[in-house]
């Protein structure tokens, strides 16, 4: 076990390109993801919270219980959607990068949309007479309270980054886990302990590991800062 | 939007009378303060006003229209600061109007100098202290240029100096031709600022006069017993 431990730092320490390859394809991924899902979920998640249409509930609830979607689930139907006789399989997307972003933003979304939901609520209860009095439109009312709740936000953001990082059953059945193509992390691992070339897995989850405290330090601190600058 | 008329407006949450046909006409000058003891129903009259509640009974008319889409600000007891510096929230109450920036910025940086927080501008709007909060929410207020602001105990948790400065700020509002309405339980601040007071017990309208005639000649015994500092609510209670 040590040895496997030494030879996964010693992969790490030189710079395996294999290694940085699979990290590198993880990060162009992950942050594509977390890019269109904050677009979407963030939005969708205050409109959810502040606006009143018939239904309301029944989106909330739904929007609460989408946060557990199975990822194989979503995997196949992105994967039936893409595939050759699917209605985007002109697009030609199937074990592509872009098929398995389109595969995470759509497990990433609900998850940040119903975090954000959660968190705007919280701040309409605060701010819902002030806004009215000064006659804020809907879209106001959105981008004020997304704008105040940036840094409680952040928290939404990380929390989608985590999961397109780790996520593993979406992005192999459409990604393929093609070798120097669509080969993140995570299908790496699975593959690699399969194979038993532990060393390599153990490497990579390392990487993994790190990007989660590191990405958690950071957001700490921005909170630190923000509670000191704006109270 | 002048007269404000209301007729027989009633409120009653839960079966519980908060206001009870209250009958009310604002004219288009002054500063108007409506006067009375806690839970008499002063802040959900304002809430109408502003158009935040509607009523249970009886009707609001704006110049015998519907409540007109600009020109009602409204000042909170506690007003809430948006997460930015002081001068994002002076300007807040500009977004929906849609001046255009330089208009805007103008506006907001007018503001600011009037009510002695232009210094501040860049400082973060929730470090600022109780009176330069409610300052700050005279000045969003104010930018929007009103024609009727309506301010809720506005120095019910601030000190006498705040105070006055908070009094000051809204003489130059009226000045600046806005129509004032208030509500306070304080008898020094109604006598200082208010033209004309509504005097508000139960949920009723006690009695409505001109301010120096309501502390100098009370028409009713609710009236004078509250200017007297009695309370006969608390009195009724304990019997």
């Amino acid at each position: 076990m040590l040895d496997t431990f030494l030879e996964a730092l010693s992969l790490l320490g030189r710079l395996d390109e294999h290694v940085l390859a699979i990290v590198w394809l993880s990060f162009k991924v992950g942050l594509s993801t977390v890019t269109l899902a904050t677009l979407i979920g963030l939005p969708l998640g205050a409109l959810v919270a502040v606006a009143s249409f018939p239904g309301r509930s029944i989106a909330t609830v739904v929007l609460n219980g989408m946060m557990g979607l199975p990822s194989v689930v979503v995997g196949v139907i992105i994967y039936l959607i893409l595939s050759r006789s699917g209605p985007l399989g002109g697009f030609g997307l199937l074990y592509s990068p872009p098929a398995m972003i389109l595969a995470q933003t759509v497990l990433v979304v609900p998850l940040m949309a119903a975090l954000t939901r959660q968190i705007i609520e919280d701040a309409w209860r605060e701010y819902a007479n002030e806004f009215r009095s000064m006659r804020f439109s809907l879209r106001h009312t959105i981008v004020s309270l997304l704008y105040d709740c940036r840094f409680s936000l952040v928290v939404a953001v990380l929390a989608g980054m985590g999961r397109s990082l780790s996520e593993v059953g979406a992005v192999m059945i459409v990604g393929g886990n093609i070798e120097g193509f669509t080969r993140t992390m995570t299908t790496a691992i699975a593959l690699e302990t399969a194979k038993g070339d532990l060393p390599l897995s153990l490497a990579l989850g390392m990487v993994l590991l790190s990007v989660v405290l590191v990405l958690n330090a950071g957001a700490y601190n921005l909170r630190q800062w923000a509670m000191r600058k704006y109270g | 939007m002048f007269p404000i008329k209301l007729s027989q407006v009633g409120f009653t949450p839960d079966g519980r009378s908060v206001l009870a046909g209250v009958d009310l006409e604002i004219d288009v000058d002054g500063i108007t303060v409506i006067l009375g003891p806690n839970g008499a129903g002063k802040t959900i009259l304002l809430r109408m006003l502003a158009g935040l509640q509607a009523p249970h009974g009886g009707t609001i008319r704006w110049n015998g229209n519907g409540l007109p889409a600009a020109g009602i600000a409204m000042v909170f007891q506690h007003p809430v600061l948006l997460r930015s510096s002081v001068f994002h929230n002076a300007g807040l109450g500009l977004q929906p109007l849609a001046l255009g920036r330089a208009e805007t910025l103008r506006r907001t940086q007018h503001t600011l100098e009037r009510v002695g927080l232009a210094h501040r501008a860049a400082d973060s709007a929730r470090l600022l202290s109780g009176g330069e909060r409610q300052r700050l929410a005279l000045a969003r207020a104010w930018a929007m240029q009103p024609k009727l602001l309506l301010l809720d105990e506005p120095t019910a948790a601030l000190d006498p100096s705040a105070t006055e400065s908070v009094e000051r700020i809204i003489r130059e509002i009226r000045s600046d031709g806005a129509r004032i309405v208030m509500t306070t339980h304080n008898l020094g601040q109604a006598m200082r600022i208010a033209d004309d007071i509504v005097f508000l017990a139960s949920g009723r309208v006690i009695e409505r006069a001109p301010a120096s005639r309501f502390f100098a000649r009370p028409q009713t015994n609710e009236a004078k017993l509250f200017i007297q500092g009695e309370l006969p609510w608390r009195i009724a209670f304990d019997d």
